[in-house]
């Protein structure tokens, strides 16, 4: 891990959490739902430090997404934070219900199982995270620098709410410098 | 020995009629959903078509996003025992605007009777406490359901009920139309 933690030097680890907690704010994202991950730890701070936001963890993604579904009809926007293996037990429930009904949900997705990892199980369940989003016709964004994260965050909270499609932000290895 | 047991369709016309026009239901999937439906149609009535389980989450979703308006779950035995986490994240966040009542045949009878673990001595009200929902009751009758729905419909607590039913078939079948049932609610919720 000491390698991947030096690939963004210079970017101190919450800046990242904090960018995205800022674009939730600024696009009345309330409501955050969350089966936590160590590289979403700094997300979750950020978070809820933040007395605007509600945030709170569930016992599994189904119920984070089932959450935010029946926020959402009450008029609160809200977003789940999960990682890959969380997203891979979501297909049913994306299909049944947001898919079906046309509700927004917003995800944020931390990628586990990919460039370097060492677990085999996590790396082949998170090779079934872009076919599923895909046969869901669901956009997954991959946030990979500090750099474009705004305008790559914003405009997929935007277009999420605004179309009714529910999209994924996938945070790679390379924003979280590796750090598992 | 006989054991005495309400109706599905009557203990839900007995929760309607105690309905005010602004509460809220998410109706789960099942047979739960099709008598829900046969009780009467009503705009702040959420039909699940799908995302077995998610009744009581779903319903989360609307309690915290309008505090102000009761919220009711509706789920059956099968699909609870599905998602039986949610009990624990409802304790934990405490709204007191939702109420949860679980139609409990002992079976998955949707889809061909298949009994479920409360057949085995599987106690949800029970699972209910040990999540720390500590206003749980299971009733059978239909003046134990009054009597619970009476102690339950005004605290700020979240609380559970357990119906235990026949196996009776469902009176109606649901409309499956998820977009007008999803504008038709949202409409409902937001006009309040
Ligand atoms: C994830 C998932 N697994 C299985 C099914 C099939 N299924 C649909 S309804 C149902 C049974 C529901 O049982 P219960 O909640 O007890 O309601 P009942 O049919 O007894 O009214 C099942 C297993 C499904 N729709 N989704």
């Amino acid at each position: 891990m000491e390698v991947l933690e030096k690939v963004e030097e210079g970017v101190s680890a919450s800046s990242w959490a904090e960018i995205m907690r800022d674009c939730f704010k600024r696009n009345g994202v309330k409501l955050v739902t969350y089966v936590p991950d160590r590289v979403l730890t700094p997300l979750i701070q950020a978070i809820e430090a933040d007395p605007y936001f509600q945030a709170f963890s569930t016992a599994r993604e189904e119920e984070a997404v089932g959450i935010v579904c029946g926020a959402w009809m009450a008029g609160t926007k809200g977003v789940v934070l999960m990682q890959t293996s969380g997203f891979a037990t979501l297909p049913n429930v994306l299909a049944s219900l947001p898919c079906t009904y046309q509700i927004p949900v917003l995800m944020v997705i931390s990628e586990r199982g990919t460039l370097g990892e060492f677990n085999r199980g996590q790396a082949l369940v998170c090779k079934t995270m872009r076919p599923i989003l895909a046969s869901m016709g669901m956009e997954g964004h991959t946030l990979a620098s500090t750099r474009e994260l705004d305008f790559i965050v914003d405009r997929t909270i935007k277009q999420v709410f605004g179309t009714l499609d529910s999209a994924a932000l996938i945070i790679s290895p390379l924003l979280s410098s590796g750090k598992f | 020995m006989s054991v005495e047991v309400m109706n599905r369709y009557d203990a839900t016309v007995r929760l309607r009629a105690r309905l005010g026009d602004e509460d809220a239901v998410i109706g789960g999937i099942g047979n739960t959903n099709f008598d829900l439906w046969a009780a009467g149609p009503r705009n702040l009535n959420f039909y699940m078509l799908g995302s077995m389980g998610l009744a009581v989450p779903i319903a989360l979703g609307v309690a915290l996003a309008q505090p102000e308006r009761r919220v009711i779950a509706l789920e059956g035995d099968g699909s609870i025992l599905m998602q039986l986490g949610c009990l624990s994240t409802l304790a934990k966040l405490a709204p007191g605007n939702l109420g949860t009542v679980i139609m409990d045949n002992g079976c998955y009878q949707i889809t061909g009777s298949q009994p479920t673990g409360t057949a085995f001595g599987t106690d949800i009200e029970a699972v209910a406490n040990a999540c720390g929902l500590e206003h749980s009751a299971t009733v059978a009758t239909e003046t134990a359901l009054d009597a619970a729905l009476d102690r339950f419909w005004q605290i700020a607590a979240p609380w559970v009920i357990v119906v235990k039913i026949d196996g009776e078939p469902p009176r109606g079948t649901t409309e499956r139309d998820p977009l007008r049932i999803r504008m038709r609610f949202m409409d409902a919720l937001n006009l309040a």
